[in-house]
This record gives C-alpha cells, sequence and structure tokens, in this order.
C-alpha cells in the first residue's frame, strides 16, 4: 500500500483502458488528429477515464470522510441512506422541472444528499446503543425507506423507466459534455484534504475535539457537505456505485491507519484503481458487450465486504 | 488557580450540580471524590467548557471562562474523559502530535516536534511510538493520552477516572505520573476518583460531592477522617496509617 506502488499502477490501468473497447484504436491513429479514431478516443475514452478516476477517488473519500464523522466502520454513501437520498432528490428535480438542466439536477440532488445524510447523523446521535454493524442496518434501513418513496413516486408519475437510469452506474453512457459536473469534486478534494487533520479530530468524538479547542460541529458539518456534493454529482453523472465508499476506506485503515492527511491520497487512489479494474473487467469479460460497474463493483465489493467482516474482531 | 463560583446544572427539572463554589490551587492535585451520581463528572465537564452550566461561573487565573476563545482556553486547560469508545486506529505518536493542534491545527513546526518527542518520552513510550492505540493494552493507551496532554501544554490538567479499567499496577504507574507532572512540570492536576485510598495517597486537597453539593473541601489530612467520611459516604470507615499512607478499610464496614 506504497505510493510507488499505486502511482505506476494507476497510470497502467489507465492507458489500459483508453485503449480497450469495440473500436480498436492504436497510439499511431491518434497522430492524425482527423481520423475516426481520434474522435473516439476524444469524446468517449477520454471522458470515460476521467469519470472512472474522478468516481472511483469521489466515492472512497466520501467514505472515508463519513466513517470518521461517524466514528463507524461500516458508515459509507451505501449505508447511510446518501446515495438513496440523492435518487430522491433527482426524482424531485424532474418531476418539479419538466426539463431540468443538469445544474438544477445537480443543486435538488445535493440538497437532498446533504439533508439525508445529516438526517442519518440526527438518527446516530440518538441512538445509545453504538455497535458496530447495527449502526450500518439502520442506516441501510433509512436508505430503503428513502428508495420506497421515490419508487412510489416515480411509479405514480410513470418515471421508473427513467429513474432506473440512476439505479445503476454505468460508464458506457458517459461522453464528452455528460460528465464535466464531475470536475466539482475536484476542489471538492482539495477541501477535503486542508480539513484532513481536522476530521481525524472530529473522529475520535466531540470531547475529545472541544479539548483541542477545535469547533466540532462546524467540522462535521463541512465533512457532511462535502460528502453530499461528491455523491450528487457522481449519481448524477455515473449513477450508484454501491460499496466503494465502505471497502476502499476500510483496507487502507487496516495498512495505513486512521490519520486522514496519510490516507485520503492512498484513498483516493486505491479507490480510482479498483474502480478502473471492475470497468475493465466489465468491458472485456464479455466482449463486445459490456457489463454495467455497479454490477462489478457490487459482485467484487460484496464478497470483500463479507471478508472485512468477517475480520472485524482483528481490527475494528 | 480555577475558581468556581456558584455553578448549577440541570437535567430536566434534576440539579445534578447545585451551586458548588470550590477554589482549586495551583501546583497541586486536588481529587473529586463522591457517590455515584454526585455530580463529580458533570461538575468537570463545565470546568473544562465541555458542559454549558445554567448558572454561575468558573475564572481561571481570574478571567472568567466564557470570555476565552476555544483554541485560548485549549493552551490553558486540558481534560481527557474516559475513551473506553475509540477505535481510531493512530499510532501513539500521531495522537501525541495532535496534542499540539491548539498550536499548530495539524502542521507540526519544529518546537511541535520537539514538544511531542519530550511528551512520548516523559511517558516512556518512545520504544512503541509507531504501534497502533488499539494494539496497546489499556495501562499503555492511558499512557499515551497522557503524553498526548503533556504535549498540549496546558497549566491545568483535568482527568475524569483515569483509572477505570486499570489494574492495580497500571492504576498505581498512572497516580505517580500525575504526582510527577505536579512536582517536576509543576503543572495542576484535578482528577474525579472512586477509589478513595488513591486520593488519599496521592492528592494535596479532596474535594467530596454529594446530590450535586460540595460535602467537604480541605486537605487531604482533614477529609480522609472516618468523621468526614461518614458525611460523603454514609458508612463507617475505620482509618489505618500505614507508611504515612493513610488507609481507608472501608470493605467490611
Amino acid at each position: 500500500m506504497k505510493k510507488r506502488y499505486l502511482i505506476p499502477t494507476l497510470i497502467i490501468l489507465s492507458i489500459v483502458s483508453l485503449f480497450v473497447g469495440v473500436s480498436s484504436i492504436s497510439v499511431s491513429d491518434l497522430l492524425d488528429f482527423q481520423s475516426e479514431e481520434t474522435e473516439i478516443f476524444l469524446i468517449s475514452r477520454l471522458p470515460r477515464l476521467v469519470a472512472i478516476l474522478l468516481a472511483g477517488a469521489g466515492m472512497s473519500m466520501a467514505g472515508l470522510i463519513m466513517q470518521q464523522l461517524s466514528r463507524n466502520k461500516f458508515v459509507s454513501p451505501t449505508t447511510a441512506g446518501t446515495l438513496d437520498a440523492t435518487r430522491l432528490g433527482i426524482l424531485v428535480s424532474m418531476l418539479l422541472f419538466a426539463n431540468a438542466s443538469m445544474l438544477e439536477k445537480m443543486t435538488v440532488a445535493f440538497a437532498f444528499a446533504l439533508a439525508g445524510t445529516f438526517l442519518f447523523m440526527q438518527i446516530l446521535n440518538r441512538i445509545k446503543f453504538k455497535d458496530a454493524i447495527f449502526i450500518p442496518l439502520v442506516g441501510l434501513m433509512f436508505g430503503n425507506i428513502l428508495s420506497s418513496i421515490t419508487t412510489f413516486f416515480a411509479y405514480r408519475a410513470d418515471v421508473i423507466q427513467n429513474m432506473s437510469a440512476w439505479l445503476q452506474g454505468d460508464f458506457s453512457m458517459i461522453m464528452k459534455g455528460s460528465y464535466e459536473l464531475l470536475y466539482i469534486s475536484v476542489p471538492v478534494f482539495i477541501i477535503a484534504y486542508l480539513y484532513a487533520n481536522r476530521f481525524t479530530v472530529a473522529g475520535m468524538g466531540e470531547d475529545f475535539s472541544k479539548n483541542l479547542g477545535m469547533k466540532y460541529r462546524s467540522v462535521v458539518n463541512i465533512g457532511l457537505v462535502l460528502v453530499a456534493l461528491i455523491t450528487a454529482t457522481v449519481v448524477l453523472t455515473v449513477g450508484i456505485i454501491p460499496f466503494l465508499g465502505l471497502i476502499i476506506p476500510n483496507i487502507v485503515s487496516i495498512f495505513k491507519g486512521d490519520h486522514l492527511q496519510k490516507t485520503l491520497p492512498h484513498t483516493a487512489m486505491l479507490g480510482a484503481i479498483f474502480l478502473l479494474v471492475c470497468d475493465i473487467l466489465g468491458r472485456v469479460l464479455i466482449y463486445p458487450y459490456e457489463i454495467s460497474i455497479s454490477l462489478m463493483v457490487g459482485v467484487i465489493g460484496s464478497f470483500i465486504f463479507l471478508f472485512l467482516l468477517f475480520r472485524r474482531k482483528a481490527y475494528a | 488557580m480555577i475558581q468556581v463560583r456558584e455553578l448549577t446544572k440541570l437535567y430536566g427539572k434534576k440539579q445534578v450540580v447545585e451551586n458548588v463554589s470550590v477554589d482549586i490551587q495551583r501546583g497541586q492535585i486536588t481529587s473529586f471524590i463522591g457517590p455515584n451520581g454526585a455530580g463529580k463528572s458533570t461538575l468537570l465537564s463545565m470546568v473544562s467548557r465541555l458542559l454549558d452550566a445554567d448558572t454561575g461561573e468558573v475564572l481561571i487565573d481570574s478571567t472568567n471562562t466564557k470570555k476565552l476563545k476555544s483554541n485560548e482556553f485549549s493552551k490553558r486547560v486540558s481534560i481527557l474523559k474516559q475513551s473506553n469508545y475509540m477505535n481510531v486506529r493512530l499510532t501513539i505518536r500521531e495522537l501525541v502530535s495532535f496534542g499540539r493542534f491548539p498550536y499548530s491545527k495539524g502542521r507540526l513546526n519544529d518546537e511541535d516536534e520537539k514538544m511531542v518527542d519530550q511528551s512520548i518520552d516523559y511517558m516512556d513510550l518512545k520504544e512503541m511510538e509507531n504501534s497502533y492505540l488499539d494494539e496497546l493494552s489499556g495501562g499503555q493507551r492511558q499512557r499515551a493520552f497522557i503524553a498526548m496532554v503533556i504535549a498540549q501544554d496546558t497549566d491545568y490538567i483535568l482527568l475524569d477516572e483515569p483509572l477505570n479499567n486499570l489494574d492495580m499496577k497500571h492504576s498505581v504507574q498512572i497516580m505517580k505520573i500525575l504526582r510527577r507532572l505536579v512536582d517536576e512540570l509543576g503543572k495542576t492536576v484535578v482528577i474525579v476518583l472512586h477509589d478513595i485510598n488513591f486520593a488519599s495517597v496521592y492528592s494535596d486537597r479532596i474535594v467530596a460531592l454529594k446530590n450535586g453539593r460540595v460535602v467537604k473541601d480541605g486537605t487531604t489530612e482533614e477529609i480522609i477522617q472516618s468523621a468526614a467520611l461518614k458525611e460523603i459516604y454514609d458508612m463507617d470507615i475505620p482509618i489505618q496509617q500505614m507508611n504515612n499512607c493513610r488507609i481507608c478499610v472501608y470493605f467490611n464496614s
């Protein structure tokens, strides 16, 4: 889990990702700027790679921040209702503004993601029985309630099919012009890194933070805003990617501990690598067709999640 | 000196701390003792600003604590609470470095690093400074937290039941460390204790609380008396003098 291994891996996989696909593109094709291959490269392959890198890094970092702030290793956008709240937000924006622009959808989805996560944290504060497994279960139930509400209204408004586009994460639809919203996560990463030490302190509890003279509430709120921003942009552009925010931070934590200033870059890189691997596999396994990314991540991720659960006593 | 003036705390309608006034002298160990639910921890939390008092005020070296910014306050007073719910994976060195947070916000300069080194050495944790907290025994972990407080470099150190879950050997070790902090480094230590014998052997002053009120406040010799203890605990506790220690034999009283 060293940077000198992660960085080359990331670069190699990125190059592989650029040259895997139905139409074969070679490096020499790219030298001709007018060729069809160059066009495909710029319109589809490159945006796809950027989307994977940003989404993978973003969801992992969002998970890490949530785990730190909730002080529970099994809390993530998947297990705390953040993803479901975001979907509800997208539905609301679709129902309210018939032809909502990306930015309008983004704003509403962000508001819902933030409200949903905040609500979960409030529930968490009220639970006296802080068992490591019990809390994510509460989060999953909370998420399912939100999800049912979404399905109910989507059914009534006859937009189920439209909604399901956001149910499944999918990189095959990513093209120039449809993914740029993801760039919002770049400044979010920078802010998250600047706040890394504060998040670590907050992870040791309110009393601990106050002892060190830190304003606990505002740090938690900033963390939740960052998480909601990342989640909303990813769900809107790519769709739901389950488990990523759960497993990546846990793996990094086993090897590198919980000092966020040290682990955030690793978490971001490993998240991007993991998503790249899943995406390349999904593209290769049933070539020339594609397995959607949420299925790939779901299958591989749930096995890793189970593994983490079983070895929980060893470290969590 | 910390001056507690008429502090009151209500939980609902119940007065957990009722009109408490206490002076805590510099350069001494002051122990808060008393039965369960006496309000000791609540009082300590209010002094350290973890809890807001409903009425009353706390003065630290004649300044009202409410007038201090949280960052300034954290350079003068530190508090350690029972930390049985800690599953953050940090190494000892990382934890101790956070003691410098009020000064450096996480970007440690040379002086900060020096303080961290000194604190780790002082607590005799140098060999294991890169071990993770969750790999340590209870006593080692408690020492790591005290090292963090030393790095925080406050005049006043408040501890809420630091001996909880520690065996005899580690309890004695922690109390000796606190004594050294006072005698060698000139710190002022305030500590909530359950075991009156630890209070008797190691503290300079004892404040006894009961039902949210101060019932006794005095030097250790004044409080460790059968009559005074009767008033605090409703028990007849004989006291034995052994090697200059006054031991309360409460086990069969």
